[in-house]
């Protein structure tokens, strides 16, 4: 028996799974709508470069922008068809700002680009990385990682996050049903890649289906499948990391520092379609759930507006809202002209409550139950006050950049205070702050050099007229001043003339 | 434009109020049994000055009164502060009591979440010093038992108290201040466990039993955790039967002052006042530890039968130090 198998992490909440209701039906299939708008910018880092232009006609899977710096990754064509223009529009961020998209109208042919297995256990390490760079890995969970820096750190462990804490999310459940080979497969690369001697997957109890089919088909001892309960969020890398291996490290520090490395549901069933199939990263999983007639997870296109999905899904009555994300840390869309993105594995669908219940929200009193759930045992009461009274000084003291966002503070708290809102709030003025900070310093940098370059040319100039002065001969210098005389007294006779 | 969680939890301020209420009715109708409806006037009347001072001082700082009024907190702070004054009170008694409370103490100080102090133990305070003699004149129970329930005119005591001479009629002492005067008294001869007309489970012992029911129904339906409670029962337990160790014919053993006086329904009921009390783990235990040294010390050495309500102001005072140096480790430091 594994040691750490009563190991639960300090807080968290237990809210309504709300999960059967998109797992009822298998995964429906991709279907092409009549425009794909793949945003550019799809991971952390930098955006790729564009290498097509408007008109092309381009094949499935052809690589439409490519990496510009090591912190990028490219992007690809979901299906065939032409390059109708290349221009600004909504992209599913919490700003609401809209970003350069690529408008690809398909020909419906679905043609692919000429695919080809890429037999890594014969490639340098460095090939395989660039080939993952490439093809557009990066973390499907939502944090878009480029999934080439985090497979250049060799390590012992690697742990696949299949917890999948919060309410209504079931993308990576169903994947795990459906696609359990192709799983097994990315893991047992990724190990490969990752040098790992062994594999855990975090997996949450109230997910009974996907581990019996674990369960039924790895055949491989290095893959350990650890069950874990079910309370959100056990999904959050630090928290699953203590999960599985007893090990807490604290927001700045990283996994792979410990030997450990922690991977997607999603991001590996992506590797194993690139190593054995060769496709780049064109589709993925995502939960549309809440409040439609018929909730179910599709394999999307990346760049199909979700409008597609919902009217697929039906969408019931009434005003609604749509999220990004579950309803814990999702953010809400302007409209459903947005597109699927890597990072999108939930679409939310909320009914606005015109009848608010119980919801004014009143003063702090310190009943501290935001305590008693937070997962990263900080003092979310201090927090708030502080972050209210401006003093982020204070709240730097008390740990503010290792709250996660994961709401279960705001989630229990009595006043209805929106706790996350305040440490957002807190975090943005640090920031922008330290930065304001940076600039201060480069200009006053900058201007020291100045009066230090001014100061010298001066000296310099002082000391080059005094050279020159130095080497005019004598005679010469006395000519020059009969001259400059003569001319004075030319000048003072005209005037006495006038 | 809404901002996540977008799911929230039922529980609201005036649900885990609810509780509260739900673990004091007991003790009150243990109250009325032993001592008629003079409890239950004052609180009446008392409850109701309470919510008018908190909707005036509401309308005073221009805040919208509804959601302050229905959550509670004014009808708890009212509550314990008229339970811990004598039911024999006249009207202008509780009227100072609950304007010390929800004017001076909760308000003044900036409200709700916002006041240093504990309002009950504020208005009970200013009360005890300024009118010592009627604060420690207690009823006497005139075991009528069920026939108290019978008596209403008892509902209107508070408007027809006499006058301070002819009160010790129908008052006492409470058992507390008759053990004190009587240690004071026949401090060398005689078996301090053993007092004259004084027994174990007197009517008050036994309201202070239920206090301890309602409390345990607090800790188990996590309204409250165990560190305040717990923490100041054991302190008095261990530091009473160490001073009676040392001297048992001047000071009382832990029965008698867990039966007497107000530490059970201090460590249940005032202590765990969120506002006024730390909110670590080891803050709470080191704020209970200290209130329970300090009550014993004012009840064993100082002027006053009992010392919870000065123990908990003083201690309020230390709150932000003790949270300052009790705070615990975040995850993964």
């Amino acid at each position: 028996m594994n040691i750490f198998n009563k190991l639960s992490f300090h807080g968290g909440i237990k809210p309504q799974g709300n999960k059967n209701i998109s797992t009822k039906n298998p995964i429906k299939k991709i279907f092409i709508p009549d425009m794909l708008i793949l945003p550019l910018r799809q991971s952390v880092g930098k955006a790729p470069k564009l290498i097509v232009s408007e008109g092309d006609y381009v094949l499935k899977g052809q690589q439409l922008a490519k990496p510009s710096s090591n912190l990028s990754v490219g992007i690809h064509a979901p299906t065939s068809g032409y390059i109708k223009r290349i221009a600004m529009h909504p992209v599913p961020h919490p700003s609401m700002l809209n970003e350069e998209c690529i408008f690809l109208e398909p020909d419906h042919k679905d043609q692919w680009i000429k695919k080809k297995v890429i037999d890594y256990k014969n490639l340098k390490l460095e090939e395989v990385l660039e080939q993952l760079r490439q093809n557009g890995l990066v973390g499907m969970g939502g944090a878009t990682f480029p999934t080439h820096i985090k497979a250049s750190s060799k390590i012992e462990t690697l742990i696949v996050n299949a917890a999948e804490c919060e309410p209504f999310i079931t993308c990576d459940d169903m994947a795990l049903r459906e696609k359990t080979e192709e799983f097994l497969t990315g893991v047992d690369i990724a190990m490969h890649i990752l040098g790992a001697k062994k594999a855990i997957i975090g997996i949450e109890d109230n997910k009974q289906e996907a581990i019996t089919e674990l369960q039924k088909k790895n055949q491989n001892s290095k893959i350990e499948i650890k069950i874990i309960p079910t309370v959100y969020p056990s999904g959050d890398e630090k928290r699953l990391l203590f999960l599985v291996s007893g090990l807490k490290i604290k927001k700045m520090d990283r996994p792979s520092n410990h030997g450990f490395q922690i991977f997607n549901v999603g991001t590996l069933i992506s590797i194993a379609r690139l190593f054995i199939h060769g496709e780049p990263v064109i589709s993925r999983v995502v939960t549309f759930t809440g409040n439609l007639k018929q909730p179910n997870n599709f394999e999307a296109l990346i760049g199909t507006p979700i409008k597609y999905f919902l009217n697929d899904c039906g969408i019931k009555e009434g005003d609604h809202q749509i999220i990004m994300g579950g309803p814990m840390m999702g953010f809400e869309l302007q409209n459903s002209e947005i597109t699927v993105t890597k990072s999108m594995n939930c679409v939310l669908i909320k009914r606005n409550e015109t009848q608010s219940k119980d919801t004014s929200i009143m003063p702090c009193i310190r009943c501290s139950r935001c305590v008693e759930v937070c997962p990263a045992e900080l003092q979310p009461q201090e927090l708030y006050w502080f972050s209210k009274s401006k003093q982020f000084e204070k709240t730097l003291d008390y740990k503010l950049f290792d709250c996660i966002e994961c709401g279960c503070c705001s989630y229990v708290c009595p006043s209805n205070i929106p706790l996350v809102s305040y440490y957002r709030y807190a975090k943005s003025e640090i920031r922008s702050e330290e930065i304001s900070g940076e600039r201060a310093d480069i200009a006053r940098d900058r201007n020291e050099f100045r009066l230090f370059r001014l100061d010298r040319e001066k000296t310099e100039r002082a000391e080059r007229n005094a050279q020159r002065r130095a080497q005019i001969p004598d005679a010469e210098k006395k000519k020059l001043i009969e001259e400059k005389k003569a001319a004075i007294d030319m000048a003072l006779k005209d005037k006495e003339e006038i | 434009m809404i901002s996540s969680p977008i799911i929230k939890e039922s529980d609201s301020v005036s649900f885990v109020m609810s509780h509260v209420f739900f673990a004091l009715i007991p003790s009150l109708l243990i109250y009325i049994y032993f001592f008629g409806y003079g409890i239950l006037g004052n609180l009446i009347f008392g409850v109701t000055l309470g919510v008018l001072f908190e909707y005036l001082c509401l309308k005073l700082r221009n805040i919208s009164a509804k959601p302050f009024l229905l959550d509670g907190s004014t009808i708890v702070t009212c509550w314990l502060l008229i339970i811990s004054i004598p039911s024999g009170s006249p009207w202008w008694i509780i009227l100072i009591g609950v304007f010390s409370a929800i004017v001076i103490a909760k308000h003044i100080y900036g409200g709700l979440g916002s006041n240093i102090f504990n309002p009950a133990m504020i208005g009970y305070a200013i009360l005890l010093i300024s009118f010592p003699a009627m604060m420690t004149n207690w009823e006497v129970s005139n075991s009528l038992g069920l026939n108290n329930f019978l008596n209403l005119k008892n509902l209107f005591n508070l408007f027809h108290v006499q006058l301070i001479s002819n009160i010790d009629a129908v008052s006492s002492a409470t058992p507390l201040d008759n053990i004190k005067t009587y240690l004071f008294l026949n401090a060398d001869n005689l078996n301090p466990n053993n007092f004259p007309n004084y027994e174990i489970f007197n009517p008050r012992s036994i309201i202070n039993i239920s206090y301890f029911a309602g409390g345990l129904y607090l800790l188990h339906k996590k309204i409250i955790s165990w560190h305040l409670p717990i923490t100041l029962i054991i302190t008095v337990i261990l530091f009473s039967s160490f001073m009676s160790l040392i001297d048992a014919n001047k000071f009382m053993g832990p029965i008698h002052h867990l039966l007497n006086g107000a530490v059970i329904l201090g460590a249940f009921f005032i202590l765990t006042d969120p506002v006024t009390s730390p909110t670590t783990k080891r803050g709470k235990i080191i704020f209970a530890i200290l209130i329970g040294i300090i009550t014993l010390t004012i009840r064993n050495f100082g002027g006053y039968p009992d010392g919870i309500a000065f123990a908990v102001i003083f201690m309020n005072i230390w709150v932000p130090l003790i949270e300052k140096f009790t705070q615990p480790k975040v995850f993964g430091y």
